[in-house]
């Protein structure tokens, strides 16, 4: 066959149309670039690896408690590493309480933070207000625990609970002897650990709002908090709900700080003054004294529950989020 | 119509009602009060370590090991040692993972696979740090026979890759096409460009996710519980227990002797200047633009 033969294997990929790929393709290096892109898609495919290799370890190390107690294991509150008696309703329950005590405190400030911060304070107080909210996210679980048993629960024991079984005892959330040492300091920790989550989200999807909504809401003659309320919450609130709903995905995981003020006690006590245990603090705890395949494969089956909760929760809120901020430009969290 | 005159400009000139007025008055008060009530803990943890932390760190505390309970003195070196040991070994497996998965989604990810690898890395980045202690723990020490800072490092790696793979990937975006473009045109190869090219562009930016993942997995407690275990003394074994800075915090802040209180607080006072310093690193870098001249 005759005609025009290629000098060298270099050739001109004619991609006008398609912005993503380049003009020119190198043609010289085949070998090394598809080593290159095997090498990344390697590293790529270790997370897929990792986290099927989680599920993996989680399921098989569980499958003996699954077994022996099955679905009953969940809702039995017995925890009898003598008899090897196991259920985890005890720990389910503080970790739900917990959570929901640390975002009914947290939900309003953090949101009161984002308000302020987006759409209040001055220019210039800006910058540094986000990094020293953004600051409480980067210290470590163990400080804020170290900080909550000398600091937050000998106040709570002299002031905060007297006060609250004073005034809200007839409720029958705040009874028995303070010990600040309970449900009510693990939740107040926590509250105080989610809230840069809930904010810096928060300020996320406001800032996703068109600022157009809220020149068009000041035009009709509303006040700064009406314009707030009725242009910018009112529009965001997907994806605020989303950023509570992670910070409860980050309350539900938490270990060291809870660990170490919630009491671990595994009872179910109505009153926030009792200690309590959760589903990560007896993993915590117990789980390097583990004696007994039965018990040990029972803590696993917490850590399983414990990860799908929290996978699950962290997918809705990852979509909550998406539909509010998509259309807008990515942002860098940095 | 002279009527529906006059009631437009009754309307015009109708003053915000006191009920308005004081509501949004209340509204900014409340989102202000809930600022200090945020900065409040704040300032209170580091006040409380710098207060309690700063008398406690000495010579001493710097040099020497843990001593017997009810010997006054003695340090935390080895679990500063080991901290920055078992950080050392998950940054060696962490790191170019993380940031070979940020690549890959980067330059090679706009399909399917990377789709779901994109995914993948922000679900195993909201797994708590308990699990990925349970399974460092399967895969490294029920292996090993032990507990060992191998397994401790990785633990912390498994919590490095998804945040390192996640901004590399942001930050690669961010260099331009015509960049990339340039390269191939004087006959660059793909794997060339990509590596002296793209990732040193945004050389800055990919320092900075690996330092908010580096600040991240230096205080964590959790994941080290049952694999690295804690060691009063010094060791620079691979496979054998090794003290961590945050465990022997929380060992010693949960004992009931005051001397081992001080200690706790002296040693969580020099943890969080070592993660302010790094999370304010990243602030100036990327203060400064997360690109090397391709502004």
């Amino acid at each position: 066959m005759k005609g025009p033969q290629p000098v060298a294997k270099q050739e001109v990929v004619g991609s006008a149309g398609t912005q993503g790929e380049p003009l020119l393709k190198a043609g010289n290096s085949h070998i090394a670039d598809a080593i290159f892109h095997l090498a990344m898609l390697a590293c790529g495919l270790c997370v897929l690896a990792l986290v099927g290799l989680i599920i993996y370890e989680l399921m098989s190390g569980s499958r003996l408690s699954w077994h022996t107690f099955g679905m009953k294991f969940f809702f039995r509150s017995e925890w009898d590493p003598v008899n090897e008696q196991f259920g985890a309703l005890p720990f389910v329950y503080g970790t739900l309480v917990s959570s929901l005590l640390a975002l009914l405190i947290a939900v309003p400030l953090a949101v009161g933070v984002a308000v302020f911060i987006t759409e209040m304070c001055p220019r210039w107080l800006k910058g540094p207000l986000a990094f020293t909210t953004e600051l409480l996210a980067a210290i470590p679980s163990v400080i804020y625990g170290l900080w909550a048993i000398f600091v937050l629960v000998p106040l709570l024991r002299q002031y905060g609970e007297p006060f609250c079984a004073r005034y809200l005892g007839w409720t029958g959330m705040f009874e028995g002897p303070p010990y600040g040492i309970g449900m009510l300091a693990a939740g107040i920790i926590l509250a105080i650990m989610v809230v840069p989550i809930i904010s810096s989200i928060t300020r996320e999807v406001m800032t996703a709002v068109p600022q157009q909504q809220r020149e068009a809401v000041l035009a009709l003659g509303a006040t700064r908090w009406e314009m707030i309320r009725t242009g910018v919450l009112r529009n965001a609130r997907a994806g605020i709900l989303g950023g509570v709903i992670l910070g409860l995905g980050r309350a539900l995981g938490e270990t060291m700080a809870v660990t170490m003020v919630i009491g671990n006690r595994p009872e179910i006590a109505r009153s926030l003054f009792a200690p309590g245990y959760t589903m990560a603090s007896v993993i915590a705890n117990e789980f390097s004294e583990a004696t007994g395949d039965t018990y040990l494969s029972a803590l696993i089956e917490i850590g399983l529950a414990l990860f799908i909760v929290t996978i699950l929760v962290n997918i809705l809120a990852q979509f909550l989020v998406w539909t509010v901020t998509r259309g807008t430009p990515a942002r860098s969290h940095a | 119509m002279p009527e529906t005159v006059t009631a437009t400009s009754d309307f015009a000139a109708t003053p915000i009602s006191l009920w308005r007025r004081g509501m949004n008055s209340l509204a900014t008060l409340a989102a202000g009060a809930a600022v200090v009530l945020v900065l409040l803990p704040l300032g209170a943890v580091f006040g409380y370590l710098i207060y309690k932390g700063i008398g406690s760190i000495n010579w001493a505390f710097l040099t020497q090991t843990p001593k017997p309970v009810g010997e006054a003195g003695g340090g935390m070196a080895n679990a500063i040692a080991g901290s920055a040991w078992i950080l050392l070994i998950a940054s060696s497996m962490g790191v170019p993972i993380g940031i070979g998965a940020g690549i890959y989604l980067a330059e090679y990810g706009r399909n399917r696979l990377g789709n779901i690898i994109r995914f993948t890395a922000d679900v195993l980045n909201g797994v708590p740090s308990i699990v990925v202690g349970i399974v460092a723990y399967a895969i490294v020490v029920l292996t090993q026979g032990h507990f060992s800072a191998l397994a401790g490092g990785v633990a912390l790696a498994i919590m490095m890759i998804p945040t390192i793979a996640r901004t590399t990937e942001e930050m690669l975006w961010l260099v331009p096409n015509t960049v990339r473009e340039a390269a191939y045109g004087l006959g660059v190869s793909r794997w060339r460009t990509t590596l002296s090219i793209t990732l040193r562009t945004a050389t800055s930016g990919v320092i900075t996710g690996v330092m908010l993942a580096f600040a991240r997995v230096a205080g964590e407690t959790a994941p080290l519980l049952f694999t690295a275990f804690g060691n009063q003394y010094w060791n620079w074994k691979m496979n054998q227990p090794t003290a961590a800075l945050s465990l022997q915090i929380f060992t010693y802040a949960i004992s009931p002797f005051d001397e081992w209180h001080r200690q706790a607080w002296a040693g969580a006072l020099i943890l969080i200047v070592l993660i302010v310093l790094a999370v304010s690193a990243v602030r100036i870098v990327a203060s400064h633009g997360m690109l090397k001249g391709a502004n």
